[in-house]
């Protein structure tokens, strides 16, 4: 059985949360739900991470500012991609989800919601920078794989909604 | 080294390979810009998804072999991709239309690999059937868009449905490599997708108002090596750097 659960060491907690993910700056990879297991083991720090999305070019940059910034603290890293079990949107934090939406993307809603959405079925996203849910679908997909591209109708901003992903 | 695994892998990757390449011609050159974002954006799925089993391919492999040498180093008779993925773009409603006859085959066959007994096959298609849930959504869309649409629009996309029909049938030929798999559980029967698959593809374009071809000749030879003629110019512009200038990296 694969296990869905984290395995990180506590003293290694705070140095992955400093390390962000390189298209969305204000999200931490450890609030994005990508980081699976941090283990100090003979010295060395292996750490598991698993992509957003396989074809993802952020998993490289996110490999590399994980071993710098462990380094930094003294630990040498070894950096790992693993795709089982399949990041979904349920992984980001709380936390996560809401500097999405201050930093201008909606929020995954939950799979069905996203679904008649995504359909032009609902009115249902948030817009983020006036909070009107009078918003529709300009693009299923964005400027990322993981975003679709929306449309607010009441301040008429335009602006991202990330997807679900389940 | 384990051949039909290797060949297997390589079946199931070169078609997410040279389907990507086709969609990521049209970079910067798609009819609008959200479509031109879309098509580019599910390339970068595909490769994505390519990468996964090259890698993997390559640790089967093992002679030194890489992700990069498999994609980029083989010669055209080597690519085991389908005959239907290779066919050039020759307008939007043509691109759409192989796009979405892709597509169908392809969540049907990642719903039965994920339960493959070799986990890193299923692992990877775990994870790939949450995004080609997305593109066959797309591409759906756009023939309804298209075939329900203008007079002209409709045309184009009878035209493109029509002229592909013939690539269809490819795709549930059971290779050597993948029959020897079959019975351990490692690689699924493609036949068995055939039924769902028509059933599914013509319902959708009868709700396009488009009709559903009527031949009952195809067109097949891809899995074994024997591409049409396009194949040959698509790889010529991906291999051009690698061959140009070997072992150049970024």
């Amino acid at each position: 059985m694969i296990s869905t659960k984290q395995h990180i060491d506590k003293e290694l907690i705070p140095i992955l949360e400093k390390v962000s993910d390189p298209e969305i700056p204000v999200l931490s990879i450890m609030d994005m739900g990508v980081v699976r297991s941090a283990k100090l083991i003979k010295g060395v720090v292996e750490v598991s991470i698993t992509p957003t999305y396989t074809g993802c070019p952020a998993m490289d940059v996110i490999g590399d500012d994980i071993t710098q910034a462990l380094k930094e603290h003294g630990y040498e890293a070894k950096v790992k991609l693993i795709l089982a079990p399949a990041w979904t949107t349920d992984w980001i934090t709380e936390r996560g989800r809401k500097a999405l939406q201050e930093y201008g993307i909606a929020p995954p809603l939950n799979p069905d919601a996203d679904k008649e959405a995504l359909l032009g079925e609902k009115r249902i996203v948030k817009c983020t920078n006036c909070g009107s849910t009078n918003t529709k679908l300009v693009s299923q997909f964005g400027s990322t794989a993981c975003k679709a591209l929306f449309k607010c109708d009441d301040c008429q901003e335009p602006f991202d909604y990330f997807k679900c992903l389940k | 080294m384990k051949t039909n695994l290797y060949n297997y892998i390589l079946e199931l990757g070169d078609n997410c390979l040279i389907a990507g390449q086709r969609l990521g011609e049209l970079c910067g050159h798609g009819p609008s810009l959200e479509t031109d974002i879309a098509c580019t954006n599910i390339s970068l799925d595909l490769f994505g998804q390519t990468r996964s089993y090259f890698q993997y391919a390559a640790d089967v492999k093992g002679d030194n072999a890489t992700e990069d040498s498999i994609a980029f180093l083989r010669y055209e008779q080597q690519y085991k991709n389908v005959l239907l993925v290779e066919q050039p773009n020759r307008d939007f409603a043509y691109t759409v239309a192989r796009q979405y006859l892709f597509d169908v085959f392809h969540l049907l066959l990642l719903e039965k690999l994920q339960f493959s007994q070799d986990m890193t096959l299923s692992a990877i298609a775990k994870k790939s059937i949450k995004e080609v849930s997305y593109h066959v959504r797309f591409s759906g869309d756009w023939i309804k868009r298209l075939g329900d649409g203008t007079d002209e629009s409709h045309e184009k996309m009878q035209a493109a449905i029509n002229d592909l029909w013939t690539y269809t049938n490819e795709l549930f030929e059971v290779t050597e490599a993948a029959k020897s798999l079959i019975d351990d559980g490692i690689a699924i029967d493609a036949a068995t997708l055939k039924e769902s698959y028509y059933e599914k593809v013509s319902a959708l374009l009868e709700e396009a108002t488009l009709t559903i071809p009527e031949s009952k000749y195809f067109q097949k030879g891809g899995k074994s090596g024997v591409h049409t003629e396009h194949l040959g110019y698509l790889l010529a512009d991906m291999q051009y750097m690698q061959r140009a200038y070997p072992n150049m990296t970024w």
